[in-house]
């Protein structure tokens, strides 16, 4: 934490309360619960919160209150916000390598991961408006109809960001739900929390509604059940699962149908509007034609 | 006018499909490694007509034993002949498939009418010319896989095991075998015990298309057989079309392992009625909707919601309606409403009805005289039923509509909404930007604004929530049979 003996002529540091990000806000954890964060030389970078089913809980309410109007959203509007979250980030960029060096990064890890984020935030920006042009199809049926599929956003996605990252992996577990219209929860990487706050407050300050994006810090063994069997949730994300988890995650699931998509850190392909589709469901609608090509119009 | 007298029967004439031409033997085996083989649990179970409750054949009952011998055959022809040969070549065998089928349609057509209780109109004029449109479309991806998931490389999965339901029994089948071949896998499908007999003709028709043995399999049973074929641990993909309460059993078993899943399951369909609908087509469609195959749809349009300032009007059509609906033998072609599949079904159903009026809401029952032998359940509307009651909230799978009203699009989206299910709705309405506000709000995966239930092979179908996940038919729907890179 701060140094004592903090040189006179600046003042003494005001250090920095990190909290959790739900519906816009940033709340303490409802449990009063905190964990320590330090860094390499042991010192104490920060209590964050240890966030409870509780906080999990009210995060579901705000994404699933968010998600209609999210998804309403211009496809060209959502990709100028989250063109914002790269904007917003880029100015900031000391405070992250800093952060992420406290928790053990070196400089040029860092800043590779910090250059990379903000390069995800841009490609995935420009797919708001063109993944569903790639998976969408007009479908030619064999009778006088107007057949089309196209993609749709499943609704709340919950996840649990990748351990092993402190900026790119919270990334990958909201931005492409939110690209395609779903609000989202994430847990923090467990070992990086810190950095993932000020990302928090980042997305806060990028014209993202409130609700759309829900940041909580905690204990992923402790929360694990409770992101797989909240019956509101509609998809689950997570990152280098351990077998005995994942048949737990499996069966947890299948109350509700959660979609569930396993990842791994070490996977290369994450720029990908795959990342996307894997969170959407595809619709299918048809309308009469009044007879085309001589076949009787079909009601 | 000359005088007519008084009474005139305005009753169509009896018109009987001739079942002469169709042999069914009088017993089948199991369809593995390209030749039909006694069960290893000696057992065999019958298979009953349900419109007359005669027995028209008995059906071998696989084991664990010989799901594992089927799987091994998979396996083999996999990995000796369907993953060597040409993309092309495999297309080739999928189509000829496609034109058997068509060469044979009326037979088939006869068998599923005696089996299942469906119409004979519906089986020859939906389900078999569907099934032959399936092979024909899914045979032209089968070199073409490439386009359809650029960047991607994708390639096939392996050993497929795909468990069907009896109400579109050859149909399934083919929504099931046509995509898995064609994309490179091999398959061992398993029917519901009510309705074997199409799928063992298919195999057959298979048998005699030249396909190398073992590329399909078809093993019969009920839940014990499903489940064997599920656990099998050299099963690569379990593609499952029924209940959701046995898909989330699936879903269960197979939580932790490779094995890849998709799962089509059961719905509750709103059919939305506004007032500025064409009335005459949107009653037309509301009986499309529902007593189409006596009920026996996952995505039926069991829940009607019409505008409070039409009710009266689009009750009156469409009780009129309903007593026009001819219900009795399968096989007379003037027939509408078929056999409930089985005496099992049947009693669920009448539960529901039960339920129903326990509950104080207003029956009614289509005129229509249903013959004595058989298992047979009069169209039925409930109106004015509750949101929260058992028959607007549960599949009953049967010809019974629960009707509610609604003032406002929000409430109606609400009330459509208000459901686990996801599998489709309709809308019915005059104005464009009406529909597709509704359609691009209501949660299903496949929504069909003033018609319903139509279907296609190059149109994906399934469904959102607790209807299942992955998609059947057209380009998405190949994704669930392919592993891609990246």
């Amino acid at each position: 934490m701060a140094k004592k003996n903090s040189t006179t002529n600046e003042g003494i540091a005001v250090m920095k309360t990190y909290k959790i990000f739900i519906g816009g806000a940033f709340p303490r954890s409802e449990s009063g619960r905190y964990y320590p964060v330090r860094n390499g030389s042991d010192e104490l970078i920060a209590n964050v919160c240890l966030s409870s089913r509780k906080d999990f809980r009210n995060a579901v309410v705000a994404a699933r209150k968010a998600q209609a109007g999210w998804s309403a959203k211009t496809a060209y509007n959502r990709s100028q916000i989250i063109y914002r979250i790269a904007e917003m980030l880029q100015q900031k960029k000391e405070l992250f390598v800093k952060e992420m060096k406290d928790l053990g990064y070196t400089d040029r890890r860092a800043r590779d991961e910090f250059t990379a984020s903000v390069d995800y935030l841009v490609h995935y920006a420009g797919w708001c408006d063109k993944y569903v042009q790639v998976f969408s199809s007009v479908n030619p049926v064999a009778s006088s109809h107007f057949n089309f599929s196209v993609p749709e956003p499943m609704g709340v996605v919950a996840g649990f960001a990748s351990n092993e990252s402190a900026l790119l992996g919270l990334l990958e577990a909201f931005i492409p739900a939110i690209c395609g219209g779903n609000t989202s929860i994430v847990l923090a990487s467990e070992d990086h929390p810190t950095c993932a706050i000020s990302l928090a407050e980042v997305v806060a300050t990028s014209d993202v509604p409130g609700g759309t994006v829900n940041v909580l810090t905690g204990s992923r063994k402790e929360l694990l059940p409770h992101f797989t069997s909240h019956m509101d949730v509609n998809a689950f994300l997570i990152w280098d699962t351990e077998a005995a988890d994942s048949i737990k995650i499996g069966q947890e699931a299948a109350e509700n149908m959660k979609r569930v998509k396993f990842y791994n850190s070490q996977d290369s392909a994450v720029l990908s509007p795959q990342r996307i589709i894997d969170l959407q469901e595809i619709k299918t609608t048809w309308h009469p034609i009044e007879n085309i090509s001589g076949a009787a119009s079909g009601y | 006018m000359a005088k007519t007298k008084k009474n005139i029967s305005w009753d169509l004439s009896p018109a009987p499909e001739s079942a002469g031409h169709v042999t069914i033997d009088k017993r089948y085996e199991l369809f593995i490694d390209g030749k039909f083989v006694p069960p290893a649990t000696k057992k065999y179970f019958k298979t009953v007509n349900p419109a007359t409750e005669e027995v028209l054949s008995e059906i071998a009952l696989a084991g664990d034993k010989d799901i594992d011998k089927a799987v091994k055959a998979a396996r083999k022809a996999y990995e000796n002949t369907w993953s060597k040969i040409s993309a092309a070549e495999r297309g080739k065998y999928i189509y000829r498939i496609a034109r058997l089928l068509q060469e044979r349609a009326r037979e088939f057509a006869v068998i599923e009418t005696l089996d299942g209780g469906k119409p004979i109109r519906e089986s020859r004029d939906v389900d078999v010319p569907l099934a032959a449109s399936h092979f024909f479309y899914h045979a032209g991806w089968a070199d073409k896989l490439d386009y359809a998931f650029a960047n991607t490389s994708p390639t096939s999965l392996g050993v497929v095991g795909q468990i069907i339901p009896w109400n579109f029994p050859l149909l399934m089948a083919a929504w099931k075998i046509a995509p898995a071949l064609a994309c490179g896998n091999t398959v061992v499908l398993k029917p519901a015990e009510t309705t074997s007999l199409t799928a063992l003709k298919l195999a057959e028709l298979i048998r005699d298309a030249g396909l190398p043995d073992g590329v399909v399999n078809i093993v019969t049973g009920a839940g014990d057989t499903g489940k064997a074929l599920v656990e099998h641990p050299d099963v690569n993909k379990i593609a499952f079309t029924g209940s959701t309460a046995v898909g989330k059993m699936i879903r269960q078993s197979l939580a932790g392992t490779p094995k890849k899943l998709t799962l089509e399951l059961g719905g509750k369909a709103a059919n939305i009625v506004f007032e500025d609908a064409a009335i005459d087509q949107a009653v037309e469609g509301i009986v499309n909707g529902i007593y189409f195959n006596q009920g026996h749809v996952c995505c039926a349009g069991s829940r009607l919601f019409v505008e409070e300032s039409v009710a009266d009007e689009v009750i009156r059509k469409l009780k009129h309606r309903m007593n026009h609906l001819i219900v009795g033998d399968p096989m007379d072609k003037n027939t509408d409403v078929g056999a409930i599949n089985s005496k099992g079904q049947l009693q669920t159903i009448e539960k529901y009805l039960k339920a129903g009026e326990k509950d104080g809401f207003e029956m009614y029952q289509s005129q229509a005289a249903i013959p004595k032998k058989g298992f047979w359940c009069k169209p039925t509307l409930f109106t004015n039923v509750s949101q929260s009651s058992i028959i607007s909230k549960e599949e009953i799978f049967g010809p019974v509509l629960a009707m509610q009203t609604f003032r406002t699009i929000d409430e109606v989206i609400d009330k459509a909404n208000n459901t686990p299910y996801g599998l489709s709705a309709g809308v019915w309405t005059d104005k464009g930007s009406k529909i597709f506000n509704l359609t691009t709000r209501l949660q299903a995966g496949v929504v069909w604004a003033n018609t319903f239930n139509k279907f296609d092979p190059t149109s994906p179908f399934g469904g959102y929530k607790e209807s299942g996940f992955g998609r059947e038919g057209g380009i998405h729907g190949l994704s669930a049979y392919l592993n891609f890179q990246g």
